[in-house]
């Protein structure tokens, strides 16, 4: 069965700085990968890379089984790769139904075709199915999200990153910025993404997170593979090791999912 | 304080002062625009609710009004522009100038509002290509090059004398129901203007445009992360506010039958100071047209009221200044109550 996701030879240099060597990267459907590292090891290029917002020196992306190379985030977009940023990237002055739809608004003809007016109603009713179908709990899709705890905005933001058919959603950092209880609550929200098929990676500092939630692990240190582990076959100190550089897997040993986990 | 500890009466009062504080939120201006009626009324029940003061002041707030409308799209999406007083000047003198040389009624009009868009686009592109870091300067510096050129086409004295077509909208009005002196009467103006105001609320409030500036307002990045043109939406609100002063530039060529090269100084401030008593934020993102209009009208009748109790122009302006910081400081008080 084939991935969503497949990223080989992927190299990208900014000046001298060499971000990512030989990079590769796999993911399957509806899989849940956790992508750890220090800071500078790459992840956030990596992602960037996957994306479309940078241009990878050398390296091959494919995506739904095909070879891709997207020369902006809006093209993977559309083709059905979704981000959801650290700071939620929500306009805290518009409701939520806005947020959800910004940049996507439905439309429905007016006078005759001429005008193009935005359709509240429908967009309202899916606002509302989409929390619904990851069973977030929030009062009404027409709360302006500055009033929304930090926990809310995020399902929001992953509520966002579903409602156009996305096949990978990739979160950065989902849990840094919130309380204890808010973690379980979108940690909750990102397994139930694995129900609908969406595969997801996450980068994350935060382990216990990564354990709770993922199908596999990845580790990157100083733009290279430093190794891959499925979750229920390692412990945390084994991955924190392999961060820091104690432990490091023989490059030909790298696994790869064959399918969904 | 627990869930199960709160009382069905602190759920009630609770509620009801949510509603107050949306109701309060919503309308705040508008209560205070009827007490202010109320007051006049009462202050003065011979001279300020007659059809002859009110069409006046319709009339002497529309140019104001045009103003605003366009000064607030533009603060909608945290920007200003200061060079609309300019820009009146310049589309007025320019339709005097093309009138008086002949050219056809609809050319004059139509090369007068190209002006001001024209205008309009070069204060966005200050912004948008010259990435200049803040529309302040761009259109502070046009406030300076509008006036220039106006002084020049005009020679520094006024165009006078204007054909009928082109006062029409400025001075005319439209005569309606009742009888010799209290006959009911809507200034041209005044259509014209109310007609501005519902094509930007269905602009700002139906279309995705419409969205995208309140959202370039709010969260610019979020804006871009949502695959919107932040650039596009800078450019087309600062071409609409060049438009609206053109607008008010045939309004007042109109009311004073010619296009004078003084025009609309200081005007940008009249119509700054509306756009925020009527509740806009100055960081972008929010404010409602008919609060705008609000703000025109709390702005006109305050000048209306004071002149017929013979209050000096001077303390007039004291007044108005006091009432733009009343106007955000309630907000500031509200801002510091928690929502939730």
């Amino acid at each position: 069965m084939a991935n969503v996701v497949e990223m080989y030879n992927v190299f990208k240099s900014f000046g001298p700085v060499q971000a990512l060597q030989n990079v590769e990267l796999c993911l399957g459907y509806g899989e849940v990968l956790g992508m750890v590292g220090d800071n500078a090891a790459g992840k956030s290029t990596l992602m960037k890379v996957l994306t479309g917002a940078y241009t990878p020196d050398s390296g091959t992306i494919r995506f739904d089984d095909q070879q891709v190379r997207w020369a902006s985030p809006h093209e993977s977009r559309l083709a059905g790769i979704e981000m959801v940023y650290q700071d939620f990237a929500l306009a805290g002055n518009l409701d939520i139904c806005a947020n959800i739809f910004l940049g996507r608004e439905a439309t429905q003809p007016f006078l005759g075709g001429a005008l193009r007016l935005m359709d509240e109603k429908h967009m309202e009713e899916e606002a509302r199915r989409l929390l619904e179908r990851l069973k977030i709990e929030i009062r009404s899709v027409r709360l302006k999200v500055e009033n929304l705890s930090g926990g809310q905005r995020q399902a929001v933001a992953i509520a966002r990153s579903t409602a156009f058919q996305a096949k990978v959603v990739i979160m950065d950092e989902p849990t840094a910025a919130l309380a204890v209880k808010e973690v379980a609550k979108v940690l909750e929200i990102i397994r139930g993404l694995k129900e609908h098929n969406i595969a997801v990676i996450i980068i994350s500092h935060r382990l216990q997170d990564i354990f709770q939630v993922c199908d596999r692990i990845m580790v990157l240190r100083q733009g290279r593979n430093v190794g891959e582990r499925l979750v229920p076959a390692t412990t945390m100190d084994e991955i924190v090791g392999m961060i820091v550089g104690a432990k490091e897997d023989a490059p030909d040993s790298i696994r790869r999912v064959a399918s969904g986990a | 304080m627990s869930e199960n500890m709160r009382e069905p009466v602190d759920d009630i009062v609770h509620a009801t002062s949510q509603l107050m504080r949306s109701l309060l939120d919503r309308y705040g201006i508008v209560i205070a625009l009827v007490v202010m009626i109320v007051a006049l009324t009462l202050i003065k029940p011979d001279y300020f609710p007659t059809v002859g003061n009110l069409t006046n002041v319709a009339r002497q707030i529309s140019f104001n009004a045009m103003l605003a409308l366009g000064e607030f799209i533009v603060i909608l999406t945290a920007g200003i522009d200061l060079s609309v007083g300019s820009v009146t000047a310049l589309s007025m003198v320019t339709l005097a100038i093309l009138s008086h040389s002949g050219v056809p009624d609809v050319v004059a009009l139509l090369a007068a509002l190209s002006i001001g868009g024209l205008c309009g686009l070069l204060n966005g592109w200050g912004l948008t290509k010259l990435r200049l870091p803040h529309p302040f300067i761009s259109t502070l510096a046009m406030l300076n090059i509008a006036r220039g050129i106006t002084f020049l086409i005009s020679g520094g004295v006024p165009v006078s004398g204007l054909p009928p077509t082109l006062r029409f909208f400025g001075s005319s009005d439209i005569y309606l129901f009742g009888e010799g002196d209290n006959r009911f009467v809507i200034p041209v103006s005044l259509i014209v203007v109310l007609i501005a105001y519902v094509i930007a609320w269905v602009l700002l409030t139906r279309t995705r445009t419409g969205r995208h500036v309140y959202a370039v307002g709010g969260n610019p990045q979020a804006a871009r992360y949502s695959g919107i043109s932040v650039d596009r939406v800078h450019n087309l609100v600062y071409i609409l506010c060049g438009l609206t002063a053109a607008m008010g530039g045939i309004l007042l060529a109109g009311r004073t039958n010619s296009g004078y090269p003084n025009a609309g100084t200081g005007a940008e401030l009249d119509a700054i100071a509306a756009v925020i008593i009527g509740g806009a934020s100055f960081f972008g993102g929010r404010g409602t047209v008919i609060g705008t209009f609000v703000g025109v009208l709390i702005m006109g009748l305050l000048r209306n009221g004071l002149n017929l109790m013979d209050v000096s122009a001077f303390w007039q302006m004291v007044v108005i200044g006091v009432v733009i910081i009343l106007a955000v400081y309630v907000d500031v008080l509200r801002q510091r109550v928690p929502q939730r």
